[in-house]
């Protein structure tokens, strides 16, 4: 177990090296001069020269590199060119907008799919199974920005039940912050649903058919304890897998629902770092984004290898 | 009819968040929502026409100011003299004037505020508009002489600029996050992402508490009006919108003129745009009343040349180039340019790209062939503007007066007019405004006769704001939201 | 038939539909796709415009099937960059073993780290947002996703008799592949191909309408949500029909996946309903 964490542990760190690599080397032929931008139209060459010698983007790109990574082993960010600040800080201003976001999606998906899944596997062949299908195989086609778009036009617009978009802040009232983020998270929420309910679907029926489970029932426990007690806890080992996965796609997929609903999050700041070439932020973003992937996945694998030893060889 | 129809939908649209009760106005606070949020709050150090619409006269003062109607005020200087050779500027500065954090206004301090703006490590973003000047010296604290190094007609306008605000040496560095400057207005706090908030120096302001609230969704921006979030909108971008506001009892909506002539540019170096009979051929291919219709629903004025026409130097030339696609095709053939393709490279506006589109089916009309570039700024300037790489672009030309583009070298048109550039040089020499307006109607005449961009419609203002709102600017003759003169009523 | 496949009927159904709007358009429009009529924008349905007009009075029904047009070329390019580089990647890899094997899959690793739509936003900021740049992101994602397939695939048929009976009568690696593990694999690939052809329109239309993929006047799903958004207030149609569209062109060819893989392979079978 210990050679195999740490096997896994130098593979997470290999990867988190050559994604650092990656996005740096992007940035660096990403065309569009920040200093430029800043100073626009009137903007005369030694004025640039003077403003890029000031933002550091005169010195050699090896000890640019270096600099950055050092300056984040050592716990401090670069100051983003366009708001001034650490980048830290913008960063944490915006995790506290996609993080509640994507966690409300991830509960919402969870308390969705899981009763239908299981509903589907005790209802095998019949309307209930196909009725919840249809609905994730559905939930599945519609594009999330989509869904957003028309739940702005019947909640908000139409019903006026919630705000059509925007975010009021965490100092505007818990209530009012929750509010304005239950239509974003809907949207998130549904096509993780829809492939959670097939996934809870499929490791229900596997485990109905399991041998434990024919011990249980010819000892006479009634289906509603073995559905409960046996069934559900060997199913969640795959659900749980799938829903860590899904976190990660959740903060990446809320870039787009953050767009529809202009709600200020990371995936905004993503959006509108590279647009306005604050390369700074952009690539402590990518960074932490990819970094998110990478952690989830190392867990899953040592979870994996925990429950299962022969999954210790395999990977 | 379809239109008080689509009024009638939108306004029962909008008014959607009945369940979130505008909070009590009181009388003498305000929330003015923008689209965007500005990168840094100090005028002198970045382009953002975004600074100048929170700190122009309200935080920051400068030597002279704008006042809404474009004309120069006095406002740190409440006098000047000018030499008879108009190369001493002598200015008389106002008394008792403090910073915000309490140190005194006086001569040393436009001294270095000047300075510092032409600076050889200066990052000023319009270093141009002090080129004129050789020296600027302390005659006594309240007194200032600037002497130029040649005639330079619009210097009392160029310090009214955002740009040329007066800073102190001891907040000078700081000024990016927490600015300090003369204004009526001092900085409160800036939420990143949400809001800037300034309040009144003084107690006689009517305004006491200002909040720039940053919704970059035009139809979120609408929406905050309606729920009370916000007051005013000073230029609203969806022009969709601005049909329901005006059938609104509780909104009044103010269509004023900016100084942003709309064009479509034209590469004039390169082959066959070099050939004036392609510019001309692709000016007549426009139809302009179409492209305001089409892409600002209606708000907008044709113009006919690169100038405002608010401004009474302002030459009407719409009728030079009608639309007529025949006569197009007429003169391609006649160039030698037919089966003509081109590419369109548009800024992210929506004016650039939602008219880029009407453009380029207007141009197949007349037998060119348009390809679509979209591009985000920073590369808009890189390669349109500084590497003049591109053939059509379509971008609003927002400084006020500014023709006097057309006669620099190596400017984005890559137009060369001798004959421009005399009467530009003349200009500049020149003070009496009857014989300017005489060679701005001059020059007017010969940047549309060469057709060296197609000049499309002049950018229109759209301000909302709540019934009883006064005092707010209903054009924009620079980039500002001046509030020093706003009250409830 | 129906009875016993109903998902790869309506799969194949919608798909089929999906196909046809595209061929026909490629002959017949009712409209050219980029005919402007200010003076008739935003109508409703009517005889002469059968699903209405655009804000810039633009025929909508023509507007989708050379949208449908336009989401098939991105998916059949993207899938076919992924299914041809991948598959290749994947097959070496289960051939070779050793560090061919480690390198394919660190590099898978290290692809996967990346949200897609986050690769894709950088990869358009450096070439440019366009339909081209577009589908090349999505296909650059799908190599690593077909690779990963077809290895695990590839390696279960190295661990057959048949396989090691290759090598045994003197075969190269590059033989036995070629005679046994591809032909075998096949199937299973055919399947990805299909779930990943709806995951490329997904991908085009998020890309468009974040203004990435396809750019006017040529009409792409997602761009027409995107010039909806401002606009649906006033005429939600314009909302409505593009994303219906997208999401049944998605449907489809997610039915026809699972129907596939039932009918391929058997073993995949997990749990078909019924």
């Amino acid at each position: 177990m210990l050679a195999f964490l740490a096997r896994r542990s130098l593979v997470l760190l290999a990867t988190l090296f050559a994604a650092s690599l990656a996005i740096f080397l992007v940035l660096e032929v990403l065309p569009g001069d920040p200093a430029l931008l800043i100073l626009g139209l009137e903007a005369r060459d030694d004025t640039l020269a003077a403003l890029r010698s000031q933002m550091g983007l005169d010195r050699p790109a090896p000890e640019r590199y270096l600099a950055w990574i050092g300056g984040l082993l050592a716990g401090s960010s670069g100051i983003s060119h366009t708001y001034s600040v650490p980048v830290f800080e913008l960063i944490g201003a915006r995790l506290a907008v996609t993080v509640p976001l994507a966690a409300i999606a991830l509960v919402l998906s969870t308390v969705l799919a899981v009763p239908l899944g299981m509903l589907a596997a005790t209802r095998r062949g019949r309307m209930g199974d196909y009725g919840v299908m249809g609905f994730s195989q559905v939930g599945m086609a519609i594009p999330n920005f989509w869904f957003a778009i028309l739940s702005i036009l019947l909640f908000a617009v139409t019903l006026r039940w919630f705000p059509a978009s925007g975010f009021p802040g965490w100092q505007a009232g818990a209530g009012a912050a929750l509010w304005a983020l239950v239509l974003p998270a809907f949207s998130l929420a549904l096509p993780e649903a829809a492939i959670l309910a097939r996934v809870t679907r499929a490791s229900v029926l596997e485990t109905l058919g399991a041998d434990y489970v024919r011990t249980a029932r010819a000892k006479g426990l009634g289906e509603r304890r073995i559905l409960w007690g046996h069934v559900l806890r060997n199913a969640l080992i795959p659900m749980t897998t799938i829903l860590g996965l899904q976190f990660a796609f959740l903060v990446a997929g809320s870039i787009v629902v953050e767009a529809v609903f202009a709600l200020p999050g990371l995936g905004r700041l993503i959006f509108q770092a590279v647009s306005q070439r604050d390369l700074v932020v952009v690539r402590d973003v990518v960074l932490l984004l990819v970094a998110v992937v990478v952690v989830v996945n190392f867990a899953v694998d040592i979870a994996y290898a925990m429950i299962d030893p022969r999954a210790r060889r395999a990977a | 009819m379809s239109r008080l129809l689509h009024a009638i939908t939108l306004s029962v649209a909008v008014s959607f968040a009945a369940f979130a009760v505008a909070p009590a106005q009181a009388k003498d606070s305000l929330a003015i929502g923008f689209t965007l949020e500005p990168p840094h709050l100090d005028p002198t150090a970045g382009a953002a026409a975004a600074i100048d619409e929170i700190v122009y006269a309200n935080l920051f003062e400068g030597l002279t100011r704008i006042d809404q109607n474009g004309v120069v005020q006095p406002q740190l200087a409440t006098s000047w003299d000018i030499s008879g050779d108009g190369l001493t500027y002598t200015f008389h500065l106002k008394d008792g004037v403090t910073f915000h954090d309490g140190t005194a206004f006086d001569a040393s301090d436009v001294v270095f505020s000047l300075d510092r703006a032409r600076a050889d490590d200066s990052v000023n973003a319009q270093k141009p508009l002090f080129a004129a000047i050789d020296k600027v010296v302390a005659v006594d604290p309240k007194t200032v002489r600037i002497a130029l190094s040649r005639p330079e007609g619009a210097l009392l306008f160029n310090l009214g600029w955002g740009d040329a605000v007066i800073v102190a040496p001891e907040s000078a560095t700081t000024n990016k996050t927490d600015p300090v400057g003369t204004g009526p207005f001092r900085f409160v706090h800036w939420a990143k992402g949400d809001r800037v908030e300034l309040e009144a120096v003084s107690k006689d302001q009517p305004i006491q508490k200002v909040a720039f609230r940053f919704i970059p969704d035009p139809s979120a921006q609408v929406a905050a009006l309606k729920a009370g979030d916000i007051d005013a909108v000073a230029n609203l971008n969806a022009p969709e919108a601005v049909l329901a506001f005006q059938a609104d009892a509780n909104f009044e909506v103010a269509i004023g003129s900016t100084e942003g002539e709309t064009i479509l540019a034209m590469n004039n170096a390169r082959a066959p745009l070099n050939d004036i009979r392609v510019r001309r051929a692709i000016s007549h291919a426009i139809d302009r009343q179409a492209i305001i219709e089409g892409a600002m629903f209606g708000f907008g004025t044709p113009i006919g040349t690169h100038f405002a026409p608010h401004s009474p130097a302002y030459v009407d030339l719409v009728a030079t180039y009608p639309h007529d696609p025949a006569k197009a095709m007429a003169l391609l053939k006649e160039a030698g340019a037919e089966n003509l393709k081109l590419t369109l490279k548009l800024p992210p506006p929506a004016y650039a790209r939602r008219g880029g589109e009407v453009v380029a089916a207007q141009l197949k009309e007349a037998g060119i062939d348009v390809e679509i570039i979209p591009v985000e700024w920073a590369q808009w300037l890189e390669q349109v503007f500084r590497g003049t790489d591109y053939d059509l672009t379509i971008v609003s030309h927002t400084e006020p007066m500014d023709i006097g583009i057309y006669a620099r070298d190596k400017y984005y048109f890559n137009y060369d007019s001798p004959e421009l550039k005399a009467v530009m040089e003349k200009l500049n020499a020149t003070s009496d405004p009857d014989a300017r307006t005489k060679l701005l109607g001059e020059a007017q005449e010969i940047v549309t006769h060469d057709a060296v961009a197609v000049y499309m419609f002049q950018l229109a203002r759209l301000g909302v704001w709540r019934k009883g709102l006064k005092g707010m600017w209903h054009n924009a003759p620079v980039q500002a939201t001046d509030i020093t003169g706003v009250r409830w009523e | 038939m129906i009875r016993r496949h109903p998902n790869l009927i309506l799969g194949a159904g919608l798909t089929g539909l999906l196909c046809l709007a595209a061929l026909v358009s490629l002959v017949w429009t009712p409209y050219a796709y980029d005919a402007m009529a200010i003076a008739e924008r935003m109508q409703g349905p009517s005889a002469t415009h059968w699903l209405g007009t655009d804000q810039f009075g633009r025929d909508i029904a023509t507007r989708l099937m050379v949208g449908a047009r336009n989401s098939i070329t991105v998916g059949v390019v993207a899938v076919g960059i992924g299914l041809l580089a991948g598959g290749a990647l994947g097959i070496l890899a289960a051939a070779c073993g050793g560090w061919i094997d480690e390198i394919v899959a660190r590099c898978a690793d290290v692809v996967f780290a990346f949200p897609a739509i986050v690769s894709a936003i950088l990869i358009t900021a450096v070439f440019g947002p366009g339909a081209v740049n577009a589908i090349i992101a999505i296909g650059f994602f799908n190599i690593p996703v077909f690779a990963r397939v077809a290895r695990g695939a590839a390696l279960q048929e190295w661990g057959m008799e048949y396989s090691r009976a290759g090598l045994a009568i003197g075969k190269s690696r590059f033989g036995v592949s070629r005679d046994h593990v591809l032909p075998n694999i096949a199937a299973v690939l055919v399947v990805q191909a299909t779930i990943q052809f709806a995951v490329a329109i997904l991908a085009e239309a998020a890309l468009a309408y974040l203004g990435l993929g396809t750019q006017p006047p040529a009409p792409s799903w997602g761009r027409m949500l995107f010039d909806a958004q401002t606009l649906m207030a006033i005429d939600p149609k314009l909302a409505i029909l593009p994303g219906l569209a997208i999401a049944l062109a998605v449907l489809g060819l997610n039915l026809l996946g699972d129907g596939l893989r039932d009918i391929l392979d058997p073993r995949l079978r997990v749990a078909p309903i019924g």
